[in-house]
């Protein structure tokens, strides 16, 4: 049955693009903020900068009520644990920006105690470099997502089963594995 | 009376050595006079705050003797004197005995100590890691731990996208 | 990570079933960063605090002994990121003593300036997080508009608006300009209006008040013991300053007043912070009124600075200079010896313990935070208060989690 006589305030379209456009345009963030660039993210949601300008402002805590983790900061080997955690409890859709060279490599700490980048062990859809990123580069890299979120997402997010593997590097460093095995040293397990 | 002349009265054989380099005053105390000292220049002294507690690893430094070298920076807040007391303890098992009974703020200057080095202190009320996890076996500011590490911190289960 | 059996060991009498257990942390809004507290509370008063840090050790001290003395001011800007060019100039104070470097004139008045814009950078986050944690969103507001003001002035001077990196040994990176003077001078005028401002939003508000009068009480004898510098043992009447105590950089000759309060609370905290803004205030319109004129990096002669670019870059004393500072096996020696030496950091005496073994690197490199010490405190201060007065407590003794963990 074709549909006849549309008044001008009906628009037709896909239910993926009717979602993808809500979802994009009310990114609730769950500020993951550890260090520096928690200092930068504060100073994106205040007065001159104002991210609420992208709708993206309603910062939750809680990661029950979010859908997109801002990583700001390093992340160390006493806190990975939490940061999965709180991965695994926040609602799908959802999305994870790597906030600052600590988050996205370990930047400048390439030390005992940092893990050198999230990625390697959660999923980051992007990556916002800087030591800190200026507001500016957040706020570039919340409308990338919000880009990618329009093209590639789906009604139910079939996009997400598909990526069954890790996205990021190893978790081990080829030179790392090299000295353990020349140096007959056990890794330690931790639980 | 300065400090110096005190410990000199107080403790005339007990191997003190006094040194001074740019502002710093020194004294450098054997271990087993350590509370003696330090009670010393509490009491009669004046050294009403313990500033820092900090150590030393001297296992790649040129002509050391000594494993580790333990400094205490003491302040004299009403009249601003500063002393930095140092000594020195070996492995195996390296225990000092613990200034929380004189200044409470070694409690987690201690606790450091301790989690960075494996220097024990004993009478310390709670005594256990305070930086790292509690499952780390080694004391990473120790000259013989790597700063990459032994790969702890790769050690994590992955979390990917459609797990999630 | 379960919490010890230990830490309740004195609860767990029969009688005492009723006390909850309510884990704080490590990530919650009013921690600012990464802390965890394990409370025992009966209803809603704190009967134990029990706090775990370390969510945030990221071995900058073991980092200290494998950069040399200017590449590791870039590891001591993280440290307190809230007022980063006041760890710079506390580990080249450091290094400078124990070099036996004494600054040019120039030198010395930017340093203290920016010392000074640190210290009201600090204070501003404080109070306005201590007033967001507490309902007033406003102050937050008015108080990061002024941050901003601040950014703009770091980054004329360094280039960079964070982590600016600026000192280097026996000096800092670049010379200041007049536009530099300039907008110091507009932030100054523009200051007032927004203190005055803050001032009538809190400090007679009765719902702020309510809640951080009487709250997080430390006396001067545990304050003296405990260690506790800075603001938070000013504010429980322990006049203490280095600053005036033991003089460096140009502090001697400004006219200062060193703010103390008697009440020891969240209250005099508050207040105490707000009046040393004014104060640092005073001192850098001092110091603008007569920055020396000269070089800003001590003579090159000594071997250990490093020169401005266009000389490197156009003749061959520079070129030689900047070789003999940066190749590892040109460069100058340090004596072999330790040193401690304090600033007056914002947040209390932030020293830096050296040991030198005869490099351009530091044998050890021990910082003396003054947020670790502040935190072991904290237990205390909280016991015996409402559940709702850890967000106050926690706001006042304002906690930097990278300078607590480091």
């Amino acid at each position: 049955m074709a549909v006849k006589d549309i008044p001008d305030n009906v628009f037709m379209t896909t239910l993926d693009a009717a979602a993808n456009w809500s979802r994009a345009n009310s990114l609730w963030p769950m500020p993951f903020a550890t260090a520096c660039c928690g200092i930068e993210l504060m100073a994106t949601a205040s007065s001159r900068f104002d991210l609420s300008r992208f709708g993206a402002e309603v910062m939750r805590f809680s990661p029950r009520q979010c859908d997109l983790m801002i990583v700001a900061g390093r992340v160390v080997m006493k806190m990975l644990p939490v940061l999965q955690r709180i991965w695994l409890q926040m609602p799908e859709p959802k999305w994870c920006i790597s906030m600052g060279a600590c988050a996205c490599t370990g930047g400048v700490f390439d030390t005992y105690a940092v893990v050198q980048g999230v990625d390697r062990f959660i999923p980051v859809d992007m990556y916002v470099p800087g030591c800190p990123p200026r507001p500016e580069q957040l706020i570039a890299g919340i409308i990338a997502l919000q880009d990618k979120v329009i093209k590639t997402g789906t009604f139910n997010g079939r996009e997400f089963a598909k990526r069954t593997v890790a996205m990021g590097p190893p978790p081990f460093d080829a030179d790392e594995l090299i000295r353990i095995r020349e140096g007959n040293e056990q890794l330690p397990v931790l639980n | 009376m300065s400090h110096q002349e005190l410990l000199q009265t107080r403790f005339p054989a007990a191997g003190l050595v006094f040194s001074d380099f740019r502002d710093n005053h020194r004294v450098q105390v054997p271990k087993e006079r350590l509370v003696e000292v330090l009670t010393c220049l509490k009491t009669e002294g004046g050294f009403d705050m313990l500033v820092d507690i900090t150590a030393v690893d001297y296992l790649e430094y040129e002509d050391a003797d000594d494993r580790f070298g333990v400094v205490y920076v003491l302040l004299n807040t009403s009249t601003g004197e500063r002393t930095i007391v140092k000594t020195f303890v070996n492995d195996p098992d390296p225990t000092l005995p613990s200034m929380y009974p004189l200044w409470k703020s070694a409690d987690w200057t201690e606790r450091e100590v301790y989690d960075m080095f494996g220097i024990k202190f004993e009478g310390h009320p709670d005594l256990r890691r305070i930086l790292m996890p509690d499952e780390f076996t080694t004391f990473p500011l120790r000259k013989d731990y790597p700063l990459k590490g032994r790969g702890e911190r790769h050690n994590f289960p992955v979390i990917t996208r459609s797990e999630s | 990570m379960p919490f010890q059996v230990s830490d309740l060991a004195e609860l767990d009498a029969p009688e005492k079933e009723y006390l909850w257990t309510l884990n704080f942390g490590p990530q919650h809004p009013a921690t600012h960063t990464t802390l965890r507290l394990v409370l025992t509370l009966d209803g809603e008063r704190v009967v134990k605090a029990v706090p775990y840090i370390g969510y945030l050790h990221s071995g900058f001290e073991k980092l200290g002994e494998d950069l040399d003395f200017n590449q590791y001011v870039t590891i001591v800007d993280r440290m307190n990121y809230i007022s980063p060019l006041a760890n710079e100039i506390a580990w080249h104070h450091a290094v400078e003593k124990l070099l036996d470097i004494e600054l040019t004139p120039r030198c010395k008045y930017i340093r203290t300036i920016l010392a000074e814009i640190m210290r009201i950078q600090d204070h501003l986050l404080n109070v306005g997080t201590c007033a967001l944690d507490l309902g007033g969103f406003t102050a937050f507001l008015y108080f990061f508009t002024l941050r901003e003001q601040i950014y703009d002035i770091v980054e004329s001077a360094s280039g960079q608006r964070f982590h600016t990196s600026y000192t280097r040994v026996g000096g800092v990176m670049f010379d200041v300009d007049n536009a530099w003077v300039d907008k110091i001078r507009a932030f100054c005028k523009g200051f007032r209006p927004v203190h005055e401002e803050v001032h009538k939003l809190l400090t007679r508000n009765r719902i702020f008040i309510e809640r951080v009068q009487g709250v997080g009480f430390l006396s001067k004898e545990d304050a003296i013991n405990k260690g506790v510098t800075g603001p938070l043992a000013r504010a429980s009447g322990v006049l203490r300053d280095i600053r005036k105590d033991e003089p460096y950089l140009a502090y001697p000759d400004f006219d200062f007043k060193v703010v103390a309060a008697k009440s020891g609370d969240c209250y005099g905290r508050y207040l105490v912070r707000m009046a040393e803004m004014m104060e640092s205030l005073k001192i850098i319109e001092q110091a603008m009124e007569n920055i020396p004129a000269g070089p800003i990096n001590v003579d090159p002669e000594t071997k250990a600075v490093i020169p401005a670019k266009p000389a490197v870059y156009r003749s061959i004393e520079g070129l030689i200079q900047h070789f003999e500072v940066i190749m590892p096996n040109r460069q100058a020696g340090s004596p072999r010896e330790e040193i401690y030496a304090a600033t007056e950091s914002p947040n209390g005496e932030l020293g830096f313990y050296i040991a030198g073994d005869g490099s351009w690197k530091a044998y050890r490199a021990r910082c003396r935070p003054p947020s670790y010490i502040h935190f072991a405190t904290f237990p205390d201060m909280i016991k015996d208060h409402q559940l709702s007065d850890v967000v106050a407590v926690l706001g006042s003794i304002n906690i930097i989690a990278a300078e607590l963990d480091r």
